[in-house]
């Protein structure tokens, strides 16, 4: 009784985690290209409701950042000047889910930007930044996953309704790209693609590379279901009442693979989340001005970033919950599979 | 014998798939290294027409791929554009690089994940156990990526490593203890980052098998016998539960290499990762070839290896073997 609620509940975490990525416009306050040349390298700013002199404020604040004296990159609190934080304020526009427009943001100030997670070399806001990359990775490891799936499906049913040499030849070619290291692998389709594109070519370019680098797990996977499917007594009912192989794949045996379709995809989004993020972290894949987990890792590569921005690390941390969700979904996924499968063999006790 | 050799024939054609497979890829190429020099004015199309014609780059593919065949027989791997040498030697350099780096963390995260597993499935569902579980689950979901840059950030702000390369300025001058020294604490990062991200699956992996062993029956009977425990389970349970754990090492190889490539670019470690990048960066075919052949070529022997272990150790293996 507890696995299908453990379902539920890292279904539940997930949606949420996409929701706030895919509303990524509603929660940034600002732009993610938009840039402010003369705050590069702003540290967080901390979120007041006690001012300098100890009064209590009901409305949140913060202060502006300035240079501190005598120093060309410290920076410290202006306490001069307090600016309001406001609450469902419009601000820049942006289009919801990339369709709706609306100017609507969560949190914003007025007379000075708020940077609430510090800003990077051109003063672009690193929260805006991070929750937009969250759109260009994930997309870029759903779609890939997608790609996969389809691929592995389409080459997993091929070799096992088929058989033969077909599925010889097919099995032989799955082994070839399971024995590659993955990595080495996306390297390699890499590199024999175009490298100087636009931000929504290479986009393309990395779901596609993606997408066949992981087919062949699936695929395998896939034909074992169908070679058991394929023997069992409705297809062959159906097939001596005529239906043509099309028809069979399509309405008796594809459902049939459905579950094992879903476990691989659970485990197959986080793993091209990563590959994305590893690919534009070494400059191979999204290129800036658009953002992406991987690229905004990349500043990294600098020595001075990395020794004095701890900030720049954050969007490694944002990927770890969704690791943590799909692999949870995935591991909840499979158990639900084994139990179903011993159900299905104790036919007496269905539940 | 004759299973081994069946497995070592497996690997030679797997090696040949790849390498098929990577120059149907190149020749899916819309550029090559020489299409820059088509661009500068100063340098004639007939000179371009000339260079390419001489890296035998106008030939149609099965010509190439059978010439480059040949010169991999002859134990060349081409020619790089890029840095004007021959591939193998450049390669050779780093895949030693690479090898050292992968050999000690493998070495290292099997020394580490089968104590640790044995242990921890010793203690099934007490609170040892648990806790090995919960932290190992942790670390499963740290990226290696994010791992590797945050032992990166680690070094670099407590200065405890060296944060790059293989040895230290002045190398050649050291005593041999020292040598060892230098490259031990340049080494331990990367081999740190490169056990951390494999550790927990082996260790996992070790946990479960030998949890299924420790319920047979003849494990009870031996307990019952008074064997003591860490007989028992060093020599009783974890023989009988090595089957899929050697399968599980020429897999973990795989990971490694992988591994090791990403974090080679992050740590700076000289080995094939970066040469790899920057082959791709600038469309320098063959080096690009050789470095995943190469890489095929590691992976390959480790699972001849587990083959051979598993030869070793596993009987029914050997009778169904000698009885085909």
């Amino acid at each position: 009784m507890r696995q299908p609620r453990k379902l539920a509940k890292w279904l539940v975490v997930l949606v949420a985690l996409h929701a706030i990525v895919a509303a990524a416009g509603f929660f940034a306050p600002y732009d993610p290209v938009e840039q402010d040349r003369q705050r590069p390298y702003l540290p967080p700013m901390r979120i007041h409701l006690m001012d300098a002199h100890g009064h209590l404020h009901l409305r949140p604040f913060f202060y502006p950042l300035k240079l501190r004296e005598g120093s060309f990159d410290q920076y410290e609190e202006n306490t001069a000047t307090s600016v309001p934080l406001l609450f469902f304020r419009s601000g820049a526009s942006y289009r919801l889910l990339g369709f709706v427009p609306a100017r609507l943001h969560l949190f914003g100030a007025t007379g000075a930007r708020i940077y609430f997670l510090g800003s990077d070399a051109y003063g672009r806001d690193q929260l805006s930044r991070i929750l937009y990359g969250g759109q260009v990775s994930l997309l870029a490891g759903l779609l890939g996953a997608g790609v996969t799936l389809l691929l592995g499906a389409l080459v997993g049913m091929a070799a096992g309704y088929y058989g033969g040499w077909r599925d010889e030849l097919l099995m032989r070619i799955a082994e070839l790209f399971l024995a590659l290291p993955w990595l080495y692998l996306l390297f390699a389709l890499r590199a024999f693609l175009p490298l100087g594109v636009g931000p929504f070519d290479s986009f393309l370019l990395v779901v596609v590379v993606i997408g066949i680098v992981g087919w062949a797990r699936p695929a395998r996977l896939v034909r074992g279901v169908v070679l058991s499917v394929k023997e069992r007594d409705f297809v062959r009912a159906a097939r001596g009442f005529g239906a043509s192989d099309f028809y069979l794949l399509r309405r008796h045996i594809l459902p049939e693979t459905a579950s094992v379709l879903l476990t691989q995809a659970a485990i197959l989004v986080p793993q091209f989340v990563l590959a994305e993020m590893t690919l534009s972290f070494l400059g191979l894949g999204v290129p800036e001005p658009l953002s992406s987990w991987g690229n905004l890792l990349a500043t990294l590569q600098q020595y001075n970033v990395l020794v004095s921005c701890w900030w720049m690390y954050l969007p490694a941390l944002a990927i770890v919950p969704f690791f943590l969700g799909y692999l949870r979904l995935a591991s909840a996924l499979q158990q639900r599979t084994v139990t179903y499968k011993i159900d299905e063999k104790n036919d007496w006790n269905p539940s | 014998m004759r299973y081994l050799l069946h497995r070592a024939l497996h690997a030679v054609f797997l090696l040949l798939g790849v390498s098929l497979l990577t120059f149907l890829f190149s020749s899916l190429t819309p550029g090559n290294y020489f299409d820059e020099m088509r661009l500068n004015p100063q340098i004639s199309p007939d000179t371009v027409a000339a260079l390419r014609a001489q890296y035998q780059l106008d030939r149609p593919l099965p010509i190439r791929y059978l010439h480059w065949l040949s010169a991999v027989a002859h134990g060349e791997l081409g020619f790089s554009f890029a840095y004007n040498t021959p591939v193998a030697p450049l390669l050779w350099v780093r895949a030693r690089n690479t090898l050292l780096l992968t050999g000690t963390a493998t070495l290292l995260a099997w020394l580490m994940a089968l104590p640790l597993g044995v242990w921890s499935a010793a203690r099934f569902g007490r609170a040892p156990d648990r806790v090995l579980s919960w932290a190992t689950a942790t670390l499963l979901v740290v990226p290696d990526l994010v791992l590797a840059l945050c032992l990166l950030i680690l070094a670099v702000r407590t200065g405890w490593f060296p944060t790059g390369g293989l040895v230290s300025v002045g190398f050649d001058e050291l005593s041999p203890l020292h040598k060892f020294r230098d490259l031990i604490s340049h080494m331990s990062l990367p081999v740190v980052a490169l056990v951390l991200a494999t550790l927990p699956m082996l260790v996992r992996h070790v946990r479960a098998s030998v949890t299924e062993v420790l319920d047979a029956p003849f494990l009870r009977a031996a307990r019952s016998h008074g064997i003591p425990d860490r007989k028992l389970l060093y020599q009783y349970a974890l023989r009988a539960a090595a089957n899929p754990l050697i399968s599980l090492f020429g897999f973990s190889v795989g990971t490694l290499l992988s591994g090791s490539l990403l974090v080679e670019v992050i740590m700076s470690w000289p080995g094939l990762g970066p040469l790899l990048l920057e082959a791709i960066l600038a469309r320098d075919l063959y080096v690009v070839i050789g470095g995943v052949l190469l890489s095929m070529l590691f992976l390959v022997t480790g699972n001849l290896f587990a083959d051979v272990l598993l030869y070793w150790a596993d009987p029914r293996i050997r009778t169904t073997a000698s009885a085909k």
